[in-house]
């Protein structure tokens, strides 16, 4: 017997509002990580979170039509970003993951420190994001 | 006087979670078992934020965040496996 389809109107528009707030709280996370609680691991696995309840909400085929990338891509986008980094210390004659930083002048937020450590960080996100979607996808598209 | 609210605030909200985790043993259905569980993480939320002003840190404060955010996609997926038997569906119907 076939269910008649159900009206998840409030789960929906639920979704639409509480994802936007979940993958800001992420980039909290991610920006946070090097003065505070937080950092590339809790910031991918929010975003993951963020992206799981969309898939809960709305099906399979509907987000596939929606974003033209894999989650696989990023498993290998981001372990080039931290063996990136790693080889830029080599590239300027220091030993292989030395991190610089400096502090800089940025028009909106005034004197900031920017460290070589955030595109480590980056690369440890999209490679935590990329593995839990492709864990979550093939036991969830598992017939 | 402030630490004596709070240890009285922490003694109440742990007799909460054991009423709570009461009826996740012994709730008749399901649904009772998954609205306990979610109660029971609103509780775990307060005993974070009083331990977090026992302690004198700010440090946990994201940590409440995530918990209400985990929470809610813990009950959602719940009830949806209730609902519909497949959490996340090739095509919805």
């Amino acid at each position: 017997m076939r269910l008649p389809r159900l009206n998840n109107v409030i789960l929906e528009t639920t979704t639409k509002v509480v994802s936007y707030l979940i993958l800001a709280f992420a980039i909290y996370l991610f920006l946070a990580g090097h003065n505070n609680p937080g950092g590339g691991f809790v910031a991918g696995l929010v975003t993951a979170s963020a992206l799981v309840l969309n898939y809960l909400t709305f099906d399979m085929e509907t987000i596939e039509k929606r974003k033209n990338f894999h989650f696989r891509i990023m498993i290998g986008i981001g372990l080039l970003l931290a063996v990136g980094t790693g080889l830029g210390g080599v590239l300027f004659g220091q030993a292989f993951l030395t991190h610089a930083f400096g502090m800089f002048d940025l028009p909106f937020l005034g004197e900031t420190e920017l460290a070589t450590a955030t595109i480590f960080d980056l690369g440890v996100y999209f490679v935590v994001v990329g593995v839990t979607m492709t864990i979550i996808l093939s036991i969830g598209a598992d017939e | 006087m402030i630490e004596i609210i709070v240890n009285v605030g922490l003694v109440i909200l742990a007799i909460s979670i054991l009423n709570c985790l009461y009826r996740v043993l012994r709730g008749p259905t399901r649904a009772d078992k998954v609205i306990a569980l979610d109660s029971l993480g609103v509780n775990l939320i307060g005993v974070i934020a009083l331990l977090s002003m026992k302690f004198h840190t700010e440090a946990f404060a994201d940590v409440i965040l995530l918990f209400s955010i985990l929470s809610f996609i813990g009950t959602v997926a719940a009830s949806k496996y209730f609902e519909k038997g497949v959490i996340i569906e090739r095509v919805r119907d």
